[in-house]
């Protein structure tokens, strides 16, 4: 397979609107593309799209790739990784870029494996250096940072991190191309069925995407005490998560939880109520732009990572600051 | 001379480090504050193979050796004395004198509830006037036909309110002093057998420590453990083994203090930097370092020697004493590395001092020990009996 | 049923690593090597499936001869059998080469489902179960948070955590399964396991064994590289506030809006 310079972006979308992260690789590919010369491509899959391809066309693509067909909605891994696999093949890009989601983690290695493709996941930064693809990792659950080359010829699969790039402006004045490609499926080579996606109740917005995360610890002492936290993230538009001990005893549900053995995350703020800050935590927020500790225990090493840390009992100054940013946000007072 | 645990020594010891720390770590100290019997915990235990360790498989034991026995000890002690030591007591005093001096139909009709969970055991040594001095006991044991008529008060029995198979010791024959002892299997069900008063205790909070009155208490003449008139032999031979559990126990709380200690001293900032950079509190860590692992040797050498099937009661007797006072001395220490912290239940060093006191108490006292050892060491009999 | 399991021998994720001086892996000494944590409930997702339909659970690792302990671990925990691949020619494969090795070994092993973690937690790069289900040509359900297999074995619904949601998937078997660490709770090794499983015979394999060479799963086919590895940008402990309960909020409040510029 020959390699051109192009630079794809795969579009995960849900609800006719593209994922932050999708477009956030827009960025990326744009930086990476200074260096390669080669084309920002937006690759999207699905069926009707027409209002994914407008709300990705000011983003700052190049060109839009389409692949449309009945049967890659809902997302299946044999769909989606059929159409991509023949698309890259056929127009061979350097650089796949994939949103590191439940859905790109899904597809990636497929398509990687598929195609012979050097793939790198959990990507933190990209950069080209003498030819090949360089990427920053986190590895050994954040203790360390892995500098991956990806090797040999042919495209390669980087699967990246969100809130690594920015988001680009809806205001680009490229007006990218878009070009429809052929798709051929069988409903045969389909093997597995979505039977429903059932959206978890939450108030508050994934955690993921979150660019602030309100979270709790044991210090929040029961179930019931993590009201507070929910007030406080509506307050300020934050997504609730929590460290391991909650979701071991049961107060919140698993998908709340922010660790090695949970969810990674990089917000701009990561407010820690109640968290005594355990390695095992760390390793899933320590990568926070800023982080606030509130804790009554003065040696909780939390403190030792944080930018602003308060010494205080939480379920006194957490609804307090729940009204102080209330005011704030509606322009009352200070 | 080699140092190293087989493999399955290291696999045993790190599987039940990660259940005690999983599973019992996190309820310690509520169940110091609030002592509830650890029902849940000593399931889960019962279906790791940790209620009847030294049980052989096909008496529905974990059929390991005693090295292994005292490692998982330390583990379990190292997260909650208390939880240690429901399950120690069920191994050392009451399994292994059934595996030991059982009946084949003994064996077969304990053992597996005793190392399910289905059951749990308690031993009945002591009375009231007779602590130290047990081989006097004077709880009595007379003969009605088909039956043992057992009639006395058992006091400091742990497990005793949860228990429901005893080993009980009574006087059955005439002879004075541990000759005339006898040992029974007596189950709760059985009539004439009652709790009485249970204790309220310093530490090892969620262990019950119970009176059990025996009334007249009807026992099938096929309940006699061992030999007519051995009952001092199983008494004196079963405790080398609660020795060793003991040791165990009090290298755990040794080794749980020495643990906060250190994480403490490396995060507590005073004067401008962690307070582990000053040697007045490095000297304490190392003491407390090296005396609980001089500790933890003198626990695997017994062990070691009990698998080897030798004698080992002095060696036990040495390990109990001075894993015993060292425990006493490192959670000392561990509280004055803390500070005021350390006096206060939020953090859990004073529990392990609590906890710590019993070891230089149950199962022989520490003068106890000295005289076990100091006999050996002048190598005659110098408290008299046995 | 007959599961075959992946597993991966790794750091134990509770202990500090060392990086070496030159910054090309870490340092091994004194580590303490345990079975990856989301292989555990791997496993344990085979074992229940054992229970509840008969047949066997056989492991499959990759690794140096020491990976041998993670697979005794899973032994203990009541697998039947394990097979480790070892062999100096894989030193630098990559992830693909990996999960080649992988797939020639369970083809040569009867697999209604090959259940492996989501991903492990030395690399955490979570490719090695997709790319094994290619090379199998098996349909993949990843991350699968709740599994229910049909009454005739013949396929699962399973439950996929993603992004502000549950997917509910129909797989049909034989496939390849990645799970979460939310499928279920992995039952410890047991003494008695423990002891059986020193008897167990554990089938060490290299790569001549499974009629693969070095160029084809080694460092020459590998696509990725590890340039280096550097310790994390040190976080330095920044402001800390003991006061009262306005002081504390009037802090935060100020933090949010003048550095951290989120209100």
């Amino acid at each position: 397979m020959t390699m051109g310079a192009d630079i794809w972006v795969y579009i995960e979308h849900a609800q006719a609107a593209p994922k932050k992260v999708s477009l956030e690789l827009l960025s990326c590919a744009r930086s990476l593309s200074t260096a390669l010369g080669g084309n920002v491509v937006a690759f999207v899959p699905g069926s009707k799209i027409d209002r994914v391809i407008a709300a990705v066309g000011p983003r700052g693509a190049d060109i839009i790739y389409t692949a449309e067909h009945p049967l890659l909605h809902p997302y299946t891994t044999d769909g989606h990784a059929a159409v991509l696999a023949d698309a890259v093949r056929a127009e061979s890009p350097a650089i796949v870029l994939v949103g590191s989601t439940a859905q790109g983690r899904d597809l990636a290695p497929r398509v990687a494996a598929r195609l012979g493709a050097g793939i790198v996941t959990d990507c933190t930064t990209l950069g080209w250096r003498d030819g090949k693809l360089l990427a920053t990792r986190p590895m050994y659950t954040r203790k360390a940072i892995g500098t991956v080359r990806v090797t040999g010829g042919g495209p390669c699969i980087a699967v990246v991190l969100p809130a690594m790039y920015p988001l680009p402006d809806a205001d680009s004045p490229r007006q990218p191309e878009v070009r429809r490609r052929p798709v051929q499926l069988d409903g045969k080579a389909i093997r597995t069925s979505v039977r429903e996606v059932k959206s978890v109740h939450r108030e508050t917005i994934p955690l993921i995407e979150a660019n602030v995360i309100v979270s709790g610890g044991r210090g929040m002492k029961a179930p019931e005490n993590f009201a507070i936290l929910d007030d406080l993230a509506r307050a300020l538009g934050a997504a609730v998560g929590s460290s391991r001990p909650p979701v071991d005893s049961g107060w919140v549900p698993h998908d709340y939880e922010i660790g090695q053995t949970g969810k990674t995350v990089s917000p701009q703020v990561y407010l820690a109520c109640g968290i005594s800050g355990a390695p095992q935590h760390l390793a899933g927020m320590s990568g926070s732009k800023y982080i606030v500790a509130i804790n009554r225990d003065p040696n909780a090493p939390m403190f030792q990572v944080a930018d602003l840390g308060v010494v205080g009992d939480l379920f006194e100054i957490i609804p307090k600051l729940t009204e102080a940013v209330k005011k704030v946000k509606s322009g009352i007072g200070d | 001379m080699d140092f190293q645990l087989t493999d399955e020594h290291r696999m045993i010891q790190a599987t039940v480090r990660e259940f005690a720390t999983r599973e019992i770590l996190p309820r310690a100290a509520a169940l110091d504050h609030s002592p509830t019997f650890p029902a849940e915990i000593i399931q889960k235990a019962a279906a790791l193979g940790l209620m009847g360790m030294m049980v052989p498989e096909r008496f529905g034991g974990a059929g390991v050796d005693a090295v292994s026995y005292v490692l998982v000890q330390e583990e379990l002690a190292r997260a909650s004395a208390g939880v240690q030591t429901i399950i120690t007591v069920n191994n050392s005093l009451v399994c292994d004198p059934i595996a030991h001096f059982g009946t084949e139909e003994q064996k077969r009709r304990y053992l597996p509830r005793l190392c399910s969970g289905a059951s749990l055991g308690c031993y009945c040594l002591t009375e009231p006037a007779y602590g130290s001095d047990a081989m006097s006991l004077q709880t009595s044991a007379r003969r009605d036909g088909g039956e043992w008529v057992l009639r006395g008060t058992k006091i400091f029995v742990t497990n005793g309110v949860e228990a429901d198979i005893c080993i009980a010791y009574a006087r059955a024959g005439p002879e004075p002093g541990a000759r005339g002892i006898s040992a029974f299997i007596v189950e709760k069900r059985f009539p004439g057998i009652s709790v009485g008063k249970v204790e309220k205790k310093l530490g090892i909070k969620c262990s019950s420590t119970a009176e059990i009155v025996l009334d007249d208490c009807r026992v099938p003449a096929s309940n006699l453990l061992g030999e007519p008139g051995t009952g001092g032999k199983i008494a004196l031979s079963t405790l080398d083994g609660g020795r060793l559990g003991i040791a165990a126990q009090a290298v755990g709380i040794a080794r749980a203090a020495l643990e906060e200690a250190t994480a403490y001293a490396a995060s507590r900032q005073q004067f401008g930097r962690s307070i582990g950079e000053f040697q007045a509190i490095q000297w304490m860590l190392a003491d407390m370092a090296t005396r609980t692992d001089a500790a933890r040797l003198l626990m695997l050498r017994a062990a070691y020697l009990r698998q080897q099937g030798t004698r080992y009661t002095r060696e036990a007797s040495m390990a109990k004493l001075f894993a015993s006072e060292t425990a006493m001395w490192t959670t000392h220490k561990a509280i004055q590395i803390f500070g005021g912290y350390g006096y206060n239940q939020d953090y859990p060093v004073e529990r392990y001092f609590r906890d710590a006191k019993i070891t230089e108490i149950y199962e022989g006292t520490s003068e106890v020990q000295r005289l076990v050892i100091a006999r050996h060491v002048l190598g005659k009999n110098v408290i008299g009996d046995s | 049923m007959n599961i075959v399991v992946c597993v991966k021998q790794v750091p134990d994720t509770e202990a500090p690593i060392r990086i070496t001086p030159d910054g090309s892996g870490i340092d091994e000494t004194g580590l303490t090597l345990v079975m990856n944590y989301y292989d555990e409930h791997a496993t344990e997702a085979g074992l229940r499936l054992r229970e509840q339909f008969g047949g066997t659970v056989t492991l499959v690792s990759v690794g140096p001869e020491r990976a041998r302990e993670a697979l005794r671990t899973g032994l203990a925990m009541g697998a039947d059998d394990a097979v480790l691949v070892s062999d100096p020619a894989l030193n630098g494969a990559d992830h693909l080469g990996i999960a080649r090795v992988l797939a020639a070994v369970i083809k040569t092993l009867p697999h209604d489902a090959v259940i492996c973690g989501k991903l492990s937690t030395d690399d955490n790069a979570a490719t090695i179960g997709a790319a094994l289900a290619e090379y199998l040509g098996l349909p993949q359900a990843t991350a699968v948070a709740h599994l229910e297999v049909d009454a005739a074995g013949t396929g699962a619904v399973v439950h996929r955590e993603v992004e502000g949601g549950v997917e509910v998937v129909a797989v049909p078997f034989p496939a390849l399964l990645t799970v979460e660490r939310s499928l279920n709770e992995p039952r410890y090794p047991s003494l008695p396991g423990i002891m059986k499983a020193k008897r167990k015979e554990i089938k060490i394999l290299t790569l001549e064994n499974l009629g693969l060479t070095a160029a084809e799963v080694g460092v020459a086919a590998a696509r990725t590289a590890l340039v280096r590895l550097s310790p994390p940008p040190a976080r330095k402990a920044g402001r800390i506030v003991e006061g009262d309960t306005e002081q504390a909020v009037a802090a935060i409040l100020a933090f949010l809006k003048d550095e951290a510029k989120v209100l």
